[in-house]
């Protein structure tokens, strides 16, 4: 796995995106960018560049699952590999975030195992797939 | 009942006025009697207007509660929406409370691993001294070889026991995001009560005098965000953990 990799965090509680960027950069993955809710996220990966996307549910402003719909939806932007961070723990939650192509979901209080498990399981499964 | 028949008196069209024409008759012709009667018939209507002046007074504040107990949803906020919020705040105090004990636990068992680690470095970087100052026999020397080969040991576990150590201490912060939510929700019910609260003091002291804006009522889709469960107050149809997601991701083909 490329540990150049762009990832943008998004969550509106910057602790939490301060937590997600150490865990990421304890894992080698040291090009993270960082935005605060879907409305700010979605421009910046729009600019370009990105190779993947972590992503709170619950926030003011576009809602993580909107994000999602929304980089779905963008021809660009389709195929970007999206991890769900959230507290969301219903299960028509988890439906919707699976019907909408989320690639793997974590619910919060999460570990710094769960998250490499989930990361390393996204892109074996992108890699077995091209 | 008296209140009936008084009633029935101030209906009566004109009745007041003929019993206040026959009193001033009376009174010229100083029919005391007649003057007492006709007195007593008339300040009996003013009461029954009074009382019944006062019934529909009650009337309409209860049609009136009746209206904001339906267009607000004051029943539920007292029955489940407190309850809830008090829940959900004894859990913000178990979060942080637990984020705490596992911070102060993490540095409890860190701060050692460091104390020890810099008296070892002391010990070595004396002897070391020595040696440089050639004040060393062949052996202490090896003492200082040895003692040196496990410290390098020792010391990569050590740091590795410390970064271990640090990461407890951040991943112990994740409660500022879930809290934040929750008392976040907690707020806005606050909000809620005290535009209730306004509402219900213009409503008794003004007596409706204002038409009600009729409160959307928010139905919540199963996809909404709702923010962290909390234990006692878990949505019926949220996981439990990870492991939950997982195996139902897993069913849908993940």
């Amino acid at each position: 796995m490329n540990k150049e990799m762009k990832i943008l965090i998004v969550d509106d509680f910057s602790t939490m995106r301060r937590i997600i960027k150490n865990l990421l950069r304890d894992l080698g993955y040291t090009n993270t960018q960082e935005a605060d809710d879907g409305l700010t996220a979605l421009p910046i990966l729009q600019g370009g560049g990105f190779d993947f996307l972590v992503t709170d549910w619950n926030m003011p402003g576009m809602q993580g699952i909107d994000l999602l719909k929304a980089v779905r939806a963008d021809g660009n932007l389709a195929s970007l590999p999206v991890l769900m961070v959230t507290a969301e723990q219903k299960r028509e939650q988890i439906v919707e975030a699976a019907e909408a192509g989320v690639n793997g979901y974590i619910v919060k209080p999460f570990t710094a195992q769960t998250l490499k498990e989930k990361i390393d399981k996204i892109f074996e499964r992108i890699e077995a797939g091209s | 009942m008296a209140g009936n028949a008084q009633e029935s008196i101030v209906e009566e069209d004109g009745s007041i006025l003929a019993h206040a024409e026959e009193m001033v008759r009376a009174i010229k012709q100083g029919d005391e009697e007649q003057v007492k009667s006709m007195l007593e018939y008339i300040s009996l209507a003013r009461e029954g207007g009074l009382y019944n002046e006062v019934g529909k007074m009650a009337r309409q504040l209860h049609d009136a509660m009746d209206t904001f107990c339906q267009e607000t949803r004051i029943d539920e906020l007292a029955e489940d929406a407190i309850p809830d919020a008090r829940t959900r705040l004894r859990h913000v105090i178990t979060l942080t409370q637990s984020s705490a004990d596992r911070s102060l636990t993490a540095v409890e068992n860190t701060l050692p691993k460091c104390d020890s680690l810099s008296g070892r470095i002391d010990e070595l970087g004396k002897s070391w001294q020595n040696f440089k100052k050639r004040e060393m026999s062949v052996e202490q020397f090896r003492e200082l070889s040895a003692s040196l080969e496990t410290f390098f040991v020792e010391a990569e576990k050590e740091t590795g026991d410390i970064r271990a150590g640090l990461n407890e201490i951040m991943m112990a912060q994740d409660f500022q995001d879930l809290t934040g939510q929750i008392i976040t929700r907690v707020i806005e019910l606050v909000e809620e009560v005290e535009g209730n609260l306004v509402d219900l003091v213009r409503l008794t002291g003004e007596r409706l005098v204002n038409p009600y804006e009729k409160k959307e009522k928010t139905e919540k889709s199963g996809v909404e965000a709702e923010g962290p469960q909390v234990p006692g107050a878990a949505s019926k149809t949220a996981v439990s953990g990870q492991d939950e997601v997982d195996d139902l991701l897993s069913s849908l083909g993940f």
